[in-house]
Parts: structure tokens; C-alpha cells; sequence
């Protein structure tokens, strides 16, 4: 089996731009699932709006095109309803930490097995380039013509703060480390996320002056440093890669499951 | 181990937007963008078959197939 026998392939050419990091987000997240071998029928993708959130049109697996920042929600749906599934969640930053932020801490700190992969562009592509909580202070977006002055989330900080067992974090310019990352997310039992600095071209890096896609995934390959890197060691200041978090902790389904066990047998009556 | 060597180059011009990706990143200059900013192998034989076009390329455009080095036949 071939990566293009994930897809479906009479959506494609796909909408995304020319340079548009998400196509490499699909790219290495089907390697993913293909070497891991898992079976498209097992797989269930949900998604919300957005850029990114039109990923789960293009895949050959179950799939929910949702609302958006709802994706989470759905998804813990469909696994407390079927947990034998594996269930996959991309998310814009905009729908994963703006609208979807409750969702994403609340699933987080359940520790539902659901692998969540922010695909971060720092923007909301799809309504034309307002700022989100991911891009942080001085960055030019429609919405900000001066510059923005707000804080951004720590992706990776926050997700482990709420309570995730697997935290990782790579670039579109590291193609494969995100497939082993995303193999090792879904492996994982638990709630893992993935943050995937994914550029813009058309929004974020035309206002910011990054230059093309090339360019800003030159930029990604500057500004992050492996995880235990002398690099990362030398330069606080760059952005690590890799995993932060990998941990056990009891699944939520799996309680779940003890609980329902208990109501049968009466207790609690 | 054998070494790899490049049997096909596969680039689907239906599918590639012509960013680029893959021309910048290629470590031999294998590949160029034609007039009609489409990706194109212009000279298979310096590719090392490192696969990362395949894996960068946003549009899934690009298939590397490899054959084994040293052996004239086919798989
Ligand atoms: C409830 C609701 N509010 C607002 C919108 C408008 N809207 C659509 S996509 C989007 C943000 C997209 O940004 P992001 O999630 O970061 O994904 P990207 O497009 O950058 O991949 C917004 C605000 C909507 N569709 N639904
Ligand atoms: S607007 Fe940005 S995020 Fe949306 S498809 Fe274009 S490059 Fe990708
Ligand atoms: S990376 Fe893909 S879409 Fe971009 S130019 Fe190369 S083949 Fe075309
Ligand atoms: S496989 Fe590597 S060397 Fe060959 S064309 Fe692609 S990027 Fe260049």
C-alpha cells in the first residue's frame, strides 16, 4: 500500500495553497498510519473549521467534519462510544486554543486516548489572517495592522499543565520526525498532542515578511533545536523539539469501563 | 547493504502547485520548476534517494521509487 491509497483522491488537487504546510501535515501523518499498519476502517478523524480542519476530507478513513473548535468534543463522542477506535483529531491553532481551548484542556485532563495534532500557523488561514493565541506578541495580522501585544499559549506547556500523557513537538520542515512522532502519539495510551509549527504563506508570512514557504521552513530549521541538543542547551532562546511529555496515567474509557461494570453489577444503587 | 539507487522519479504535474519545496531542499539540485511552475527531475542520476522531497511536498506530488544498486534487472 501506497500513501495515496489513504487519500481520497477525487478531492485532489486539494484547496490547500501552494506551499501550505498542511499538505505536509497530511503527508507525514499518513506515513504515520501507514507504517504502523493500522487498517483505514479502524481509524476515525474528526475535524472542525479551518485551513487545517479540511484535512479530514482528504483522508480515506472515517471521518467527521465538525464545528468549530469542537473536533475534541466530538471525537471523545465517538470513543466513549467505540474505544477500540483510533482516533485521530488535527486542529488549526485557532480551533484547537482559541475557540476549542476549553475542549482541548478539559480532554486533556481526562486523559482520553485521542491523538490531538495542532497544526500551528500562528493564524487563522481561512477567514484571511487574524491573529490567534499561538502567535504571540509582535506579529502582523489583519487584526493586528500595528502589531499584536498579546501573549501567546505555550502549546506544549499547556497541554502537559492540563494533564496530557504525551507531549511532542516538531516543524513541516522535519517531515520525518513528524512521522514518528505522530506514530508514537497514536501508539500511545492516553491523551497525546502534537504540535506542528505549520507555515502560512499566503497570511502569516506575506504580513510578516517571512518570505515564501521555502523560506519560512529555512526559518523553522533556525529557530527550533532538537530536545537534549547542545544546541538547544547553547540557545534558550530557540525552540525545542521533540518529546516532552510521555507518561502513564489511567484512560479515561478504561475507567470508564469500571464504572459501567459497577452500575451492572448494581453497586451504587 | 546495497546502495539505493533512483529507478523512478514520479511527479504527478495534476497535483504539484510549483512551490518550490522540493527544488530548495534537494541536496543533489535534482529537481527544477519548469515554465509552467511545475516540479520536473532533471537529472535522476544525482539523486541519493534520501526521500525528503517526497516527504516535504505539500501537494503529495512526488513518488521516489527505489531500485537496488549494482543490479542491471528489474524488481
Ligand atoms: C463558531 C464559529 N466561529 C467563527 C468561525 C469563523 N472561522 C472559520 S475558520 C476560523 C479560524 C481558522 O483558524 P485556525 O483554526 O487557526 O485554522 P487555519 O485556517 O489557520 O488552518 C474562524 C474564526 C466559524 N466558522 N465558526
Ligand atoms: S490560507 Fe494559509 S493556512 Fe490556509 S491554505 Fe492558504 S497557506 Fe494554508
Ligand atoms: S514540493 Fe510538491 S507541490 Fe511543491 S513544487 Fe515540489 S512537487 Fe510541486
Ligand atoms: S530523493 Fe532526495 S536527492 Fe532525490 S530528488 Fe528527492 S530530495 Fe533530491
Amino acid at each position: 500500500m501506497a500513501v495515496q491509497d489513504l487519500l481520497r483522491q477525487r478531492f485532489f488537487p486539494h484547496m490547500w495553497c501552494p506551499g501550505c504546510g498542511h499538505g505536509t501535515v497530511l503527508n507525514s501523518l499518513l506515513r504515520a498510519v501507514l507504517e504502523l499498519g493500522l487498517s483505514k476502517n479502524e481509524i476515525v478523524m474528526t475535524s472542525g473549521i479551518g485551513c487545517s480542519a479540511r484535512i479530514s476530507g482528504y483522508v480515506d478513513f472515517h471521518s467527521l467534519h465538525t464545528l468549530h473548535g469542537r473536533a475534541l468534543a466530538f471525537a471523545t463522542g465517538v470513543k466513549l462510544s467505540k474505544p477500540e477506535l483510533t482516533l485521530l483529531v488535527p486542529m488549526g491553532d485557532g480551533d484547537a486554543l482559541a475557540i476549542g481551548g476549553n475542549h482541548f484542556i478539559h480532554a486533556a485532563r481526562r486523559n482520553i486516548d485521542i491523538t490531538a495534532i495542532v497544526m500551528n500557523n500562528r493564524i487563522y488561514g481561512m477567514t484571511g489572517g487574524q491573529f490567534s493565541p499561538l502567535s504571540g506578541i509582535g506579529v502582523k495580522a489583519t487584526t493586528a495592522p500595528y502589531s499584536t501585544i498579546d501573549n501567546n499559549f505555550d502549546v506544549v506547556e499547556l497541554a502537559t499543565a492540563a494533564g496530557a500523557t504525551f507531549v511532542a513537538r516538531s516543524t513541516t520542515y522535519h517531515a520525518r520526525e513528524c512521522t514518528e512522532l505522530i506514530k508514537k502519539a497514536i501508539l500511545h495510551k492516553g491523551f497525546s498532542v502534537v504540535e506542528i509549527l505549520s507555515q502560512c504563506p499566503t497570511h502569516f508570512g506575506r504580513k510578516n515578511r517571512e518570505g515564501d514557504a521555502g523560506q519560512m521552513l529555512e526559518n523553522y530549521k533556525k529557530i527550533t533545536a532538537k530536545r537534549g541538543s547542545k544546541a538547544l542547551e547553547e540557545n534558550p532562546g530557540l525552540i525545542g523539539r521533540g518529546i516532552f511529555v510521555e507518561k502513564e496515567k489511567p484512560e479515561y474509557c478504561q475507567e470508564y469501563e469500571k464504572t459501567i461494570a459497577l452500575a451492572m453489577k448494581g453497586a451504587g444503587r | 547493504m546495497a546502495k539505493k539507487v533512483l529507478k523512478q522519479l514520479i511527479i504527478n504535474r495534476d497535483w504539484c502547485k510549483g512551490c518550490g519545496i522540493c527544488v530548495k531542499f534537494c541536496p543533489r539540485q535534482v529537481l527544477e520548476l519548469d515554465g509552467k511552475d511545475k516540479s520536473v527531475c532533471m537529472r535522476p542520476e544525482a539523486c541519493i534517494c534520501c526521500m525528503m522531497c517526497e516527504l516535504r511536498c505539500p501537494d503529495l506530488a512526488i513518488e521516489i521509487i527505489i531500485g537496488q544498486g549494482g543490479q542491471e534487472e528489474d524488481e
